[in-house]
């Protein structure tokens, strides 16, 4: 039980439920299974995301360029596919959004390991490069015709239920994609070599680099699958909304990132687990889609998550510092 | 007064490499656009333009020095300037007469500095006391400033300032704009204060090793705090020729000078680890930074492309940093 209780994840389902209880007390709206297949729906590709931000910042770096990979991956992708009027599966537009991601990951991991930059900077400047070249040279238009298979994916149901006024909700199929995303991730960051290097490197890179780790290996892992997890948040994304839309998902690296720190992933490196991130997802989530059921205007949205943001990273950093003492 | 002219002379490390750049753009841009960038036109031009980046990348600079960042100084420029907006379209009666408009104005800048060094208080308060790390801190405090300033304006533009208020972005004194009069009485200051005074040099020492830096007896947390509070100040300096400008203010506006300006920091010779740094080199580096821009304009890129332009080059500076360092070590 004392172990339970010292958990980080235990106090953020806690804090997630009580939230819950909050929203749905003062609007029975929130209980409503059109409300919470929604926000269930809208973790998806936020959920996506947390999982490769939490990679990095376990290696004890930082990403930022991620929501401009994502655009570029999808919107190269749809572009592509419209042009030679795809109709295959649609594990193709996944595969190809998801291969792009990679490629753009693999340069930051280029970056930083090769010349020792900070990645910070690093991913400040791919991620405005990407983005530039994107809307320069590819296109700025939207695109709202996305090949078949797509709006397929986005229609898809594992459970739909007609309401009494004749409306059909469903629960997204995309959710899935997150699980299984997630088992995948915290199955390769416990149990494989390549994993716990991942943490080792975090915790302390010259130690890592003394016990003879492959530091620059791990940078193109870890920086690749970040590229990879941005494409297939980016398909998803576009596939969801049914645009694809290359001045979406802008400043989404803030929430992304909050969500992560929020699950107790520390900016130092070394520490995190995907079911706090996964936890972390959801408050924020549940933030974001839960302003108006209480009254609050969505102006405050960006407030809102600013306070989350700092009260939480606040809070992490003050106990960390007291128990170091 | 040395302003570290003596170090570029000596060739001291990234800058006289900087200024070669710079005189290079300058002179492809001349070559590139002969009839209109080398005209008296864009010079009075590009001399009101780089100034509200060059204060920004002052700032920057200053965080960087202690090896942090501090991503929410457009946020707190235009939080001060629509705070400042507030005063003249809420608070001050149509149709004042002269004096009690200049009444306002003062009130307006005394205004933005309050603003701008209680959110750089804030930033200082998260980093020093509570020991949030820099990065998260400011994506923090970003978020939130800039999310009080779209709940005050609800997204859009705050316009209707007084003719005289325009003086602060657009006038000019003995041929010289105001804000360069401004950008450069903040970087004389900024000179003086990093190199001539003991909070200045205390700056280099926390960002070359903060462990040691506290153990001889160096108060960390009270520097770093002020040192926060001096780039709160800063942005919302900048924040008033923004608005006074471009004679409006929005929750929104300059987002790409945090880029812009740490693309500034980095070519200007500042060490993101912290630790070295000329605010001379932010100085050159906004220059050259203004004459591309200036000059893409006249070849017609489009925003976008400049972008695009930006990430690269900041990344090519890094690279060449990295190489010119490995060169010196061996």
């Amino acid at each position: 039980m004392d172990k339970i209780l010292r958990k980080n994840e235990f106090w953020l389902f806690c804090i997630l439920l009580l939230m819950a209880f909050i929203v749905g007390g003062s609007n029975d709206a929130f209980w409503s299974r059109t409300n919470l297949f929604s926000l269930f729906k809208s973790s998806v590709v936020m959920g996506i995301f947390a999982l490769g931000v939490l990679l990095v910042i376990v290696s004890g770096g930082i990403d930022i360029s991620f929501p401009a990979f994502a655009v570029f991956s999808f919107y190269i992708t749809v572009k592509y596919l419209l042009y030679i009027k795809f109709t295959g599966p649609v594990v193709i537009p996944f595969a190809m959004s998801m291969a792009i991601g990679t490629l753009l990951g693999l340069m930051n991991a280029f970056l930083i390991s090769t010349f020792k930059l900070i990645p910070l900077i690093v991913t400040l400047g791919t991620g405005s490069a990407v983005t530039g070249f994107l809307r320069a040279f590819v296109g700025t238009g939207t695109l709202s015709n996305l090949p078949q298979p797509l709006i397929d994916f986005s229609r898809w149901n594992i459970y739909t239920e007609t309401l009494s006024d004749g409306s059909v909700i469903g629960f997204s199929g995309s959710f899935l994609i997150l699980i299984a995303l997630s088992l995948a991730v915290a199955f390769v960051l416990r149990r494989t070599t390549l994993g716990r290097g991942v943490y080792a490197m975090g915790g302390d890179l010259t130690a890592a680099v003394r016990a003879g780790l492959p530091v620059p290996k791990l940078y193109y892992f870890t920086y690749g699958l970040v590229g990879a997890l941005a494409g297939t948040a980016g398909i998803v994304h576009c596939s969801l909304i049914r645009l694809a839309n290359p001045r979406d998902l802008e400043g989404a690296e803030m929430e992304v990132i909050a969500a992560v720190v929020l699950g107790g992933a520390s900016l130092t490196g070394g520490k995190g687990t995907v079911s706090g991130t996964i936890l972390g997802v959801f408050l924020i989530v549940l933030i974001k889609g839960s302003l108006i059921l209480v009254g609050i205007p969505t102006d405050w949205q960006k407030v809102a998550i600013g306070v989350v943001l700092i009260t939480a990273t606040a809070l992490t950093a003050y106990r960390s510092s007291k128990g170091g003492r | 007064m040395n302003f570290g002219f003596g170090k570029i002379a000596k060739g001291e490390g990234n800058i006289r490499q900087l200024s070669f750049i710079t005189l290079c753009t300058f002179i492809l841009m001349c070559w590139l656009l002969p009839d209109t960038f080398l005209t008296v036109r864009n010079f009075r031009s590009m001399s009101f333009q780089f100034p509200e980046l060059g204060i920004l990348s002052l700032a920057m600079m200053l965080a960087m020095l202690t090896g942090g960042i501090d991503l929410s100084l457009v946020g707190i420029a235009n939080l001060a300037s629509i705070l400042g907006a507030f005063v003249f379209v809420k608070i001050m009666p149509p149709d004042s007469p002269e004096g009690v408009v200049l009444v306002y104005i003062a009130g307006v800048v005394a205004l933005a500095v309050f603003v701008g060094m209680s959110c750089g208080l804030l930033n200082g308060f998260l980093i020093s006391r509570l020991n949030v790390p820099p990065i998260l801190a400011t994506l923090g405090t970003m978020q939130l400033y800039t999310g009080i300033a779209i709940v005050l304006t609800k997204g859009a533009a705050v316009i209707g300032f007084p003719a005289r208020y325009s003086v602060i972005g657009n006038g000019s004194v003995a041929g010289f704009g105001v804000p360069l009069i401004i950008f450069i009485l903040l970087l004389t200051a900024f000179t003086v204060l990093l190199r001539k005074t003991n909070f200045g040099i205390n700056l280099y020492l926390i960002g070359s090793n903060a462990k040691a830096a506290l153990f001889s007896g160096i108060k960390v947390g009270k520097v770093l705090m002020i040192s926060y509070m001096i780039g709160g100040l800063m942005a919302g300096l900048a924040g008033l020729i923004m608005s006074s400008r471009t004679n409006g203010a929005k929750a929104d506006y300059g987002t790409s000078y945090i880029l812009q300006s740490i693309l500034v920091a980095v070519l200007g010779g500042v060490k993101p680890t912290g630790g070295s740094g000329y605010a001379i080199g932010i100085l050159i580096a906004v220059l050259a930074l203004q004459f591309l821009s200036s000059g893409f304009s006249m070849l017609r890129f489009s925003n976008f492309a400049k972008e695009f332009v930006w990430g690269v080059f900041l990344l090519a500076i890094m690279i060449v940093n990295y190489f010119t360092n490995e060169r010196n070590k061996s």
